[in-house]
């Protein structure tokens, strides 16, 4: 059966030439860039050279890209490393209650660690007012960390707007961009952020890497402690395949950004426009405008979320769902409910997160598919 | 092209009882117009779960002739509730009463842990159906009373914390994880917690 690959936001398949240029770097130029001989410095070449291409696509200088394990370690040495930083200076940090949990949770450790931290609200849209974010601001507010698009509803928040207060008041500006990446423009200048997240397997490279771009002069706490690698902020010896992976993958998603943005957004508006026409009773969240090109969130009324998940995986398609049923929780999506929805709602949601291999078909496969689906688990449901 | 059999999350019975769920109405009017002699419902949509049984009953033997349901849930919901109305089916009242989720999940080939409130929703909602018929048919004392209610939208009992407890649960969280109690209410917490110590000093877990 074909598969309908259709949760890019969770992952992609790393991308051919992606590959190619990783695996000379597993046997053959296996070095440790760390060493002196030509091994090593063949190996330190790659990284250097990969640090360089990351670097300019991002408009960023070399020496402010700093290698990590993903997006989860990338977001806890922003948010964790400057905390502790800038301790003395202040103990308040701002961010949204539509974070992922790499930073949700992370900022929970530090209110367990005694710092304060203030969760601004999203409106119904899922996009956050920058005024929101200024009136929380106190004289002992050291990071603001919001995400540049959402995971789960793809809404796109007005990172440069924030950046801009954030500087004016002398505080450390953070945006998680995983999401964002393969579509959005994430020149950190034009952003204006201090700090920046991104990883590697939501732009068609490898898992298990990612960078935490930061600025000049931004003093980070390191998480882990070592051979002093990474400029002493993140020791371990390099990975230097998905170093090199990790920036071809950022190279060519940066090729195709404009031309994939366009053409997704017409999959993305006619699946949303089909489910429309062909489901009663549902719900589309998150902003429709203000979003990226692959995503498409939204709530059944009636039905739950890994139901409908579960019988799209035995037609080949593959989704994902804000229901807490397929939480490790048993809480239902805390982004579905920040935008004011009903519980029902929350566990109703599927999203379908499109990528550079979904065609029509795809699309059609789904409008095929769905309705007939909500329609037999609506008939079984007591709340239909 | 190399055939590779697809994955499935649960086991093979749930993915039966899923897909083909056994003794549903073919349309919300059916379920509508259909003459139960009991009808029980537990679970609430806050919490992604729902489910509603209808029995009907032979007088004479006060045996299950029939049972019929409504889940609003995941797969392992679904497939609780189905493999529950086959069970049930020419099973005398206080038999059917005493089915515990474990005899569920065993007939379902296992559920992951965090599912096993799925479980706990279908006996209760089956007990439901039959204290109603009981209170219709004017044999309020075959009602049995379960014990204290801790949570009033679940409808979950001090004894299905004990049962829980019993069946290996130590911390609040491995509670939940069986029941859902108190997901929606975090006030009850406190006495959640008590009542877990209670248990566990109970039955030697301490």
């Amino acid at each position: 059966m074909h598969i309908s690959y259709l949760d890019n936001a969770a992952t992609t398949p790393v991308d051919e030439r992606v590959l190619k240029i990783m695996l000379p770097y597993f046997s053959d130029k296996y070095g440790n860039p760390g060493s002196m001989h030509q091994k090593g410095l063949e190996a330190k070449e790659a990284v250097d050279e990969a640090r360089k291409t990351i670097a300019k696509l991002i408009s960023a200088e070399p020496n402010e890209i700093i290698f990590v394990s993903g997006g989860t370690e990338s977001d806890n040495l922003a948010i964790i490393g400057t905390a502790m930083a800038l301790k003395e200076k202040g103990n308040h940090i701002i961010t949204t209650n539509i974070e992922h949990h790499a930073v949700f949770d992370t900022c929970e450790y530090l209110e367990e660690q005694g710092f304060k931290v203030t969760y601004v609200g999203v409106k119904e849209n899922g996009i956050i007012d920058p005024k929101d974010i200024e009136k929380t601001i106190t004289p002992k507010t050291i990071l603001i960390s919001i995400m540049h698009a959402n995971n789960e509803i793809g809404t796109i928040q007005p990172i440069a707007e924030i950046s801009k207060i954030a500087k004016s008041k002398d505080i450390i500006m953070h945006t998680d961009a995983c999401q964002s990446a393969g579509y959005l423009d994430i020149d950190v200048n034009k952003l204006g952020v201090d700090l920046m997240t991104l990883n590697g397997s939501k732009i068609y490279g490898p898992k298990g890497i990612g960078i935490l771009y930061a600025k000049k002069g931004t003093i980070l706490q390191p998480l882990i402690y070592g051979g002093g690698q990474e400029k002493g902020v993140r020791s371990g010896t390099e990975n230097v395949p998905l170093i090199v992976g990790f920036a071809k993958a950022l190279e060519i998603a940066h090729s195709v950004r404009d031309k994939e943005s366009k053409r997704l957004i017409k999959l993305r508006d006619k699946l949303v426009a089909g489910l429309k026409k062909k489901i009663s009773n549902i719900h589309i969240n998150g902003d429709l405008e203000k979003r990226l090109p692959n995503n498409v969130n939204i709530s059944f009324l009636g039905v739950e979320g890994e139901s409908m998940l579960l019988h799209l995986d035995s037609k080949g398609i593959c989704a994902s769902t804000g229901s807490a049923c397929s939480s490790h929780s048993l809480e239902p999506s805390h982004v579905i409910k920040a935008l004011g929805l009903t519980d029902e709602a929350s566990h109703g949601s599927l999203r379908f997160t499109l990528g550079r291999h979904t065609t029509e078909e795809d699309i059609e496969k789904v409008l095929k598919e769905l309705p007939k689906i909500v329609e037999s688990l609506r008939k079984i449901s007591p709340i239909a | 092209m190399k055939k590779t059999k697809q994955k499935w999350f649960y086991s093979e019975q749930v993915k039966e009882h899923f897909f083909n769920p056994k003794n549903i109405f073919k349309s919300q009017e059916e379920a509508k117009k259909y003459k139960a002699d009991g009808i029980g419902m537990v679970g609430n949509p806050k919490c992604g779960d729902m489910m509603k049984m209808w029995i009907k009953v032979d007088k004479k033997t006060q045996t299950i002739k029939e049972c019929r349901y409504q889940t609003f849930g995941c797969a392992s919901a679904i497939a609780t509730t189905s493999v529950l109305s086959e069970m049930v089916n020419g099973m005398k009242l206080d038999k059917a009463f005493r089915i515990s989720p474990k005899e569920i999940v065993d007939k379902l080939g296992g559920l992951p842990q965090i599912k096993f409130h799925c479980s706990v929703l279908g006996d209760k909602a089956l007990r439901a159906a039959i204290n109603d018929y009981y209170r219709k048919t004017d044999q309020i004392e075959k009602i049995v009373t379960d014990s204290p209610v801790v949570d009033e939208t679940l409808k979950i009992t001090e004894n299905d914390i004990e049962n829980a407890v019993i069946e290996g649960a130590r911390t609040l969280k491995d509670v939940q994880a069986r029941t859902k109690v108190g997901v929606n209410n975090k006030k009850i917490l406190p006495k959640i917690e008590g009542l877990i110590e209670k248990f566990k000093e109970k039955h030697g877990f301490k």
